[in-house]
């Protein structure tokens, strides 16, 4: 089962294309991450997916539905999390909740019952009569994730969930989502934090100007810039040149230069001998070695190994 | 959004009035929990009777006779419904804003009951307003000398006019950049209540300037509803000003005419 599935969709701005001919299928009860960064056309996808903007082109079906023939079918099976915590400040938590139960034409009784649900489950039984304006960041978010939930869609939308958060809401957020999945939510998470896709993604679309570059399980996504990474970090901003020429050699790989953390890195294949070996030409170099390190490569070095070579296949 | 397709939900009127409905008691909750905030709306406008009428009043002459102070009221009615306008405004754009109107129209609620609902809202608030200002107003010597009937009428006049402005405040709340353009809302505002016929009479203008005002569709209202109270009123030279009743009626509608699809419009297409 394909709980959202998009071909081609295009949205242009003005002179900006914000989706470029974007591809997209999210198996039902999998949490989905759209990776990318700032202006990669994120938004504008969440936006046409939960029918709040009109795609130029391409079609786009969510729980079943096209979103421009039946936005009204497809709005009564999603729930949208913007970017925003998108709540009544004015309103109490409790307010809220049976206010958004009652647009979405639940009676006045069961309104107030799933509020309550709501509430508990989100551990806002305590503050449900404060006003949400005086609720904590993360407090606001766990609201405007209840209020998005009301209905337990099928599909629910994350856009951008934990921005502004620190790491406490952010923490609690992401229990709040995982605790959805095991009910059986599919969820389209989008972020710029790759940890965040790290952690609770299944699956993940790096998106870049508007089209999906890579695709894969975040374990995949690693693997594809070559597993191991070896890191070195120099003593004085001159020996960073030297390093990066010693690293060349013995791995064969271009490595990544960073001359602010006086870092270099590139990908290995052979753990232990490539590591004795860099050891052993460094010093032989008289390169001045602060630090030395074997270890797994990021998502943000995948993410940046993605966007910065066009020839990647998607 | 095109219109959803038959059996698809929330379309038709039913759901516009119930989920419209449901807005209007969020306004009310919203007072409810707000109290003081909308004691000292409602209050705002008593500031600026009493000092217009007790402060200039003395040095004021109604050119055909008359009161200053019963002069003025129906201006000042008028006023608190121009005034309204910055209610609608600030409403509409904090919601857009905080992400709250992209929420209702990611929602499966009738879209209509959004701009429905908030001028219910707004409408229930001028009524209040509007009785505060008349108990002000019977305090300070004014009163009604037509009848009861005229005096509805009058008052009638007054929320057609707010209703008008819920129009242009939703579109521009939607245009504008974000909740902060209110200062310019309500710059705007205070020429239209002083280039109008609420405080001085248009003829002591000069010419151009008299001829604006006379047109104001604010003008239009305080001449009317002086007319059906029986209140002192100054008579003037344009078209406009001899029509009152008729421009009290067609201005409204005009600008209902006008911002009532564009503001709907500009609600269905936000981000396209």
């Amino acid at each position: 089962m394909t709980a959202v599935a998009a071909e081609g969709l295009r949205k242009r701005y003005g002179d900006t294309e914000a989706l470029a001919g974007l591809d997209l299928e999210v198996p039902a009860g999998s949490v989905h991450g759209l990776l990318g960064p700032n202006g990669a056309g994120k938004t504008t996808a969440v936006r046409v997916l939960t029918t709040l903007t009109r795609p130029d082109g391409g079609t786009a079906t969510v729980a079943g539905h096209d979103v421009v023939r039946d936005p009204v079918r497809v709005r009564a099976r999603i729930g949208l999390v913007g970017q925003h915590a998108a709540v009544d400040e004015v309103l109490s938590g409790r307010q809220n909740l049976v206010m958004f139960g009652r647009l979405y034409h639940l009676g006045m009784r069961a309104a107030k019952k799933r509020a309550d649900e709501l509430l508990e489950r989100f551990r806002l039984t305590e503050a449900a009569d404060r006003t949400a304006g005086e609720y904590s960041g993360g407090m606001r978010r766990r609201l405007d994730l209840a209020a998005g939930l009301i209905l337990a869609p099928p599909v629910l939308f994350l856009d951008e969930p934990t921005t502004g958060l620190d790491p406490r809401g952010r923490t609690e957020v992401w229990e709040a989502v995982r605790d959805l999945v095991d009910g059986g939510t599919t969820v389209l998470l989008t972020t710029q934090y790759l940890e965040e896709a790290d952690r609770l993604a299944d699956g993940i679309s790096v998106i870049d100007r508007g089209r999906v570059i890579a695709e894969g399980s975040p374990e995949r996504l690693k693997a594809r810039i070559g597993g191991d990474r070896v890191d070195v970090v120099v003593a004085d901003p001159e020996a960073v040149a030297g390093a990066a020429a010693v690293v060349r050699r013995v791995t064969g790989a271009e490595p990544d230069v960073d001359e602010e953390a006086l870092r270099v890195g590139a990908p290995v294949s052979d753990r232990a001998a490539s590591l004795t070996e860099t050891v052993r030409a460094l010093d032989a170099a008289g390169v001045p070695v602060a630090d030395i390190a074997l270890r797994r490569p990021t998502l943000d070095e995948v993410f940046l190994h993605l966007t910065e070579s066009e020839e990647v296949p998607a | 959004m095109i219109s959803a397709p038959a059996g698809g939900g929330a379309t038709g009127v039913r759901w516009t009035v119930i989920d419209g409905w449901t807005l209007t008691r969020r306004a009310l909750a919203h007072w409810a929990r707000r109290p003081g905030e909308m004691v000292a709306g409602l209050l705002f406008p008593v500031m600026v009777v009493v000092m217009m009428g007790y402060l200039f009043g003395g040095q004021m002459d109604v050119p055909g006779g008359g009161d200053y102070r019963e002069f003025i009221m129906p201006g000042m009615f008028a006023m608190t419904m121009v005034f309204g306008i910055e209610a609608t405004f600030a409403a509409v754009a904090g919601d857009a804003a905080k992400g709250v109107t992209d929420r209702f129209r990611s929602m499966p609620m009738a879209p209509s009951a959004v701009v429905v609902g908030r001028a219910a809202a707004d409408l229930l608030y001028s009524v209040a307003g509007l009785a505060v200002m008349v108990v002000c107003g019977l305090a300070m010597g004014w009163r009604w000398h037509d009848g009861v009937p005229a005096a509805l009428a009058a008052f009638g006049l007054l929320l057609l006019l707010r209703f008008a402005l819920v129009w242009p405040g939703i579109y521009l709340a939607l245009l504008a950049k974000g909740p902060e353009s209110l200062v310019a809302v309500q710059i705007l505002v205070w020429p239209v209540v002083f280039l109008s016929s609420a405080l001085v009479a248009p003829g002591t203008m000069p010419g151009w300037l008299g001829a604006v005002a006379e047109w104001n569709p604010m003008s239009a209202t305080v001449t009317a509803c002086r007319d059906l109270f029986g209140d002192p009123t100054v008579t003037g030279t344009s078209w406009a000003a001899g029509h009152g009743l008729l421009m009290a009626l067609a201005w409204p509608l005009a600008i209902t005419a006008v911002f009532l699809p564009l503001s709907v419009r500009r609600y269905r297409d936000r981000g396209r």
